[in-house]
């Protein structure tokens, strides 16, 4: 469904990401673990039309989507919920979401807002009030619920838990898996490693740039020595 | 008392006209960090549009349409062919190029037109007079108020209601989000500047009927006095324009009504002493009336 080849995405003389290759077959989970500053967001971003690669190609459903803008990209069917979920928090709940499915039919928006309703009943009661008073938790269904408006066949997701409170994250990985049931292909970056690779039908470990290890989530889950370095790695550069 | 009605009247007519104006600025500010200084010359290409219409024959029916249409127009004209190409550069770069824009516009009238000002006729109706306990009120001035309460009742109604106006609130928040919703960037940004210039026309049609005459300049003081507007309410919040509007065509002709007679002289004052408040607000309030919290400092 999605075939990255070997993208390079740089950030004026700084490379983000080097020749980074991954590939997220139909109905399938695959998440992307790393040390922070990996280049997780970076891919994400990438794949979404908002970073341009300076090398490599990206295609979706067989089609060359490398460098396209991110509005033609939610029509394809491809939706990102991005880092720091970026709700619009003058907007309210309502209108987040109308906007989410702006590239949808009217009677398929009206739709779909009814099933956002459904799905996230704390959203419900929160209809009219503006984004930015919700919580932490709140805020992250909602930005998935509004990535959903688009009706997207391929959703990336970066980072959704976090910030939130443990409780919240068990809602947010049950919501995941929700979305795996309904037939949705999920790209995750998740910070929550073990955890996200238990639910992972595969997953992808990118160090500095580059994509180091790559199997099954429970195969890199167990893989100590690999896990070993990823969260060394990240615990050295939490000290420095 | 009578005289107080009727330079609140008066204040909240001037007010309304640059309320209109401000808002079509902090709608542009909102969507690209522009502070479109080429946007009080969307009065002038109106003014001239008007000129050349009544040359040819034109009534006032006509007028409106005549105003708003060429106001948008050239609203639109100007992102594709100026602010397009530097939409992605610094706000200085930004402010620079509106600049150049209100620069190029004035010498374009004076070498193509004339220096001078041309004046057209006058809708003969809009100074009737009439009174309401006592207080004599200008038809104009009933117009002027009905127009800007319309126009900003369809105004809160399109930002509210619509995708359209929704799409460009969130731009105005987060560019990218909203492209990641499927906002074109190029359509959201065309459409803001064609409602901006909607707006400017209809202000442009209130100037107008009060004094029909083109002159090449005669953008640039409403500009001022906007941009002023904008920045009082907090660049970016559409209440804040309004308001600021309101609150600075109120001070201007509250000064100028009661400062002469503190002493004899004082009314040529009336402006320094505006600014000078305003100043002062400025010391206590950077950050304007209505603060937008995502709005960074140009």
């Amino acid at each position: 469904m999605l075939e990255v080849d070997q993208i390079t995405t740089r950030y004026g003389a700084i490379t983000a990401l080097h020749s980074a290759s991954l590939e997220v077959r139909a109905g399938e989970l695959v998440a992307l673990v790393g040390p922070n500053g990996a280049g997780k967001t970076t891919l994400l971003n990438t794949v979404a039309g908002l970073l341009r690669p300076a090398t490599g190609s990206i295609r979706f459903e067989g089609n060359d989507i490398t460098g396209t803008e991110p509005a033609r990209l939610v029509r394809a069917g491809l939706a990102l919920v991005p880092e720091h979920r970026r709700i619009f928090k003058d907007l309210t709940v309502e209108e987040n979401l109308r906007l989410g499915g702006s590239t949808a039919s009217a009677h398929d928006r009206r739709e779909r807002l009814e099933e956002a309703a459904d799905l996230f009943p704390v959203l419900r009661t929160k209809w009219t009030t503006s984004a930015g008073y919700l919580s932490g938790g709140e805020a992250q269904q909602l930005a998935v619920a509004r990535a959903l408006m688009s009706n997207p066949r391929l959703l990336l997701l970066d980072e959704p838990t976090l910030g939130l409170a443990p409780t919240m994250v068990d809602v947010v990985f049950d919501l995941l898996q929700r979305l795996r049931e309904q037939g949705r292909t999920l790209l995750v970056v998740e910070q929550n490693a073990t955890r996200v690779l238990q639910l992972a039908d595969r997953g992808y470990l990118l160090r500095t740039g580059n994509i180091v290890a790559t199997g099954t989530g429970a195969d890199l889950a167990a893989d100590n020595s690999l896990f070993d370095s990823f969260i060394g790695l990240e615990a050295h550069g939490r000290e420095a | 008392m009578t005289k107080l009605i009727q330079t609140i009247v008066d204040g909240l007519g001037v007010g309304s006209t640059y309320a209109l104006l401000a808002l079509g600025i902090s709608l542009i500010f909102g969507v690209m960090h522009l502070v479109n200084f080429a946007h009080g010359e969307l009065i002038t290409v109106g003014a001239y549009a008007s000129y050349f219409f009544f040359l040819h024959g034109g009534s006032w029916w006509w007028m409106p349409f005549v105003i708003i249409g060429s106001a948008v127009l050239a609203s639109v004209a100007t992102e594709l062919v100026a602010f397009r190409w530097v939409r992605n550069a610094s706000p200085f770069t930004l402010l620079l190029t509106s600049f150049a824009l209100e620069r190029l516009s004035h010498a374009l009238w004076q070498i193509f037109v004339s220096p001078k000002q041309r004046a057209f006729p006058k809708p003969a109706w809009v100074f009737n007079q009439f009174k309401v306990a006592g207080v004599s009120f200008e038809v104009m001035d009933v117009v002027t108020i009905a127009v800007t309460a319309a126009t900003l009742a369809l105004t809160a109604v399109v930002f509210k209601r619509t995708l359209f106006g929704i799409s460009v609130r969130g731009a105005a928040e987060d560019f990218d989000a909203a492209r990641l919703m499927g906002v074109r960037a190029n359509r959201v940004i065309s459409g803001a500047f064609a409602f901006a210039g909607l707006l400017a026309g209809v202000a442009a049609c209130l100037i107008l009927m009060r004094s029909p005459a083109a002159e090449p300049s005669m953008g640039s003081d409403w500009l001022l006095k906007a941009v002023i507007a904008a920045v009082i309410g907090g660049l970016g919040s559409f209440t804040g324009a309004v308001v600021g509007g309101l609150v600075l065509g109120l001070l201007e002709t509250i000064t100028r009504a009661y400062l002469p007679e503190l002493a004899v002289g004082w009314d040529k004052f009336s402006t320094a002493v505006v600014f000078v408040l305003i100043a002062v607000f400025f010391v206590i309030r950077p950050d304007g009336v209505f603060k937008v919290s995502h709005a960074e400092r140009v």
